[in-house]
């Protein structure tokens, strides 16, 4: 929304762009802590929301935790806290380091698995 | 792709969908799923290092990728994400990430102008992904036969062809279903594992 404050347009909120350069949330860092890899559509899930006592996590730490109390494909949590890629990996990392997430399927090679392939074949027809 | 059984835990998979600038990818997406942002801002790719010097540099080099994808979600707790590849040459990297862990690829081709999709093909064949060539038939395109598009393309005889109307939603799904059988088909071949 822009906002008029009487001293002539300025710019508020999103329409100004970022703040805050997206890598500042993570303190710079580019790669997840653990040297985790996550693929997009690796499934996450909060396991407790315990903070440990030297943790200090940041507003968006706590908005990613929130969004995966259910399990929630990588991508999904992506689109929906609207923060690059790369920064919710870096982040997702601390969660992870920390045992307040964990990461539920992680796959590696091409997908072949028969059984995963048959449900996408009857869903797709099902449409 | 990830099957999961435990925690009310959705499986997932996913489908790329590839071609050159304006043939359709995009609308082929819409015309079957949910269309979600996805905003990448990935760190200088690894060809910079060595090339650009990096020393000293406070701030990250990075590219910033704005991308759609699309999204199905099924009863069976199934939800499959379709991802567009980005075209330009400078984000093969995201090609690379989209890559891991899909089922196979669509390519959509355009018969006004075939070598648009060359790209794809040549990625696709290098990488072992499983893929299928889908003609998108725009109304005032000319009409050729698979076998004449095979030619044009230079494609085995394992790769099939489809015409479709991407802006069709039954026609998309007859595309990957078409996909999805070819993957299922290939990966029971043992002679094809050691590609895929």
């Amino acid at each position: 929304m822009t906002r008029h404050d009487g001293y002539g347009d300025r710019w508020f909120d999103r329409d100004a762009g970022p703040v805050v350069r997206p890598y500042a949330l993570t303190r710079g860092r580019t790669l997840p802590s653990g040297g985790e890899s996550f693929d997009l559509i690796d499934v996450v899930v909060a396991t407790s929301d315990r903070m440990p006592e030297h943790f200090r996590p940041g507003p968006e730490h706590r908005r990613l935790l929130s969004l995966c109390r259910r399990p929630t494909p990588i991508v999904d949590l992506t689109s929906e806290i609207d923060l690059p890629l790369g920064v919710v990996r870096v982040l997702l990392g601390d969660l992870i380091s920390e045992g307040l997430v964990r990461v539920l399927s992680t796959q590696k090679q091409p997908a072949t698995d028969q059984r995963l392939l048959r449900m996408v074949l009857d869903g797709l027809e099902s449409l | 792709m990830a099957l999961n059984h435990s925690d009310g835990a959705p499986s997932t998979a996913k489908i790329l969908i590839s071609g050159g600038f304006g043939v359709g990818k995009t609308t082929l997406v819409g015309a079957i799923s949910e269309i979600r942002p996805l905003r990448t801002e990935e760190p200088m790719s690894d060809r910079s290092v060595g090339i650009d010097d990096t020393r000293g540099v406070g701030a990250k080099t990075t590219t910033t990728v704005a991308m759609d994808f699309g999204r199905i979600s099924f009863p069976s707790q199934l939800v499959l994400y379709l991802f567009g590849t980005p075209g330009q040459e400078r984000f093969w990297f995201m090609w690379d990430e989209l890559s891991i862990g899909a089922i196979g690829a669509v390519v959509l081709a355009d018969t006004q102008r075939v070598a648009d999709c060359f790209a794809s093909i040549d990625y696709y064949e290098h990488h072992g992904m499983p893929f299928i060539v889908a003609v998108n038939c725009f109304d005032d395109a000319p009409r050729f036969q698979p076998d004449d598009i095979r030619i044009a393309l230079s494609l085995g005889p394992g790769v099939p062809i489809v015409l479709c109307d991407a802006r069709d939603r039954d026609s998309v799904k007859h595309v990957l279903v078409s996909l999805v059988r070819h993957v299922m088909s290939r990966s029971r071949r043992p002679d094809r594992m050691s590609l895929g």
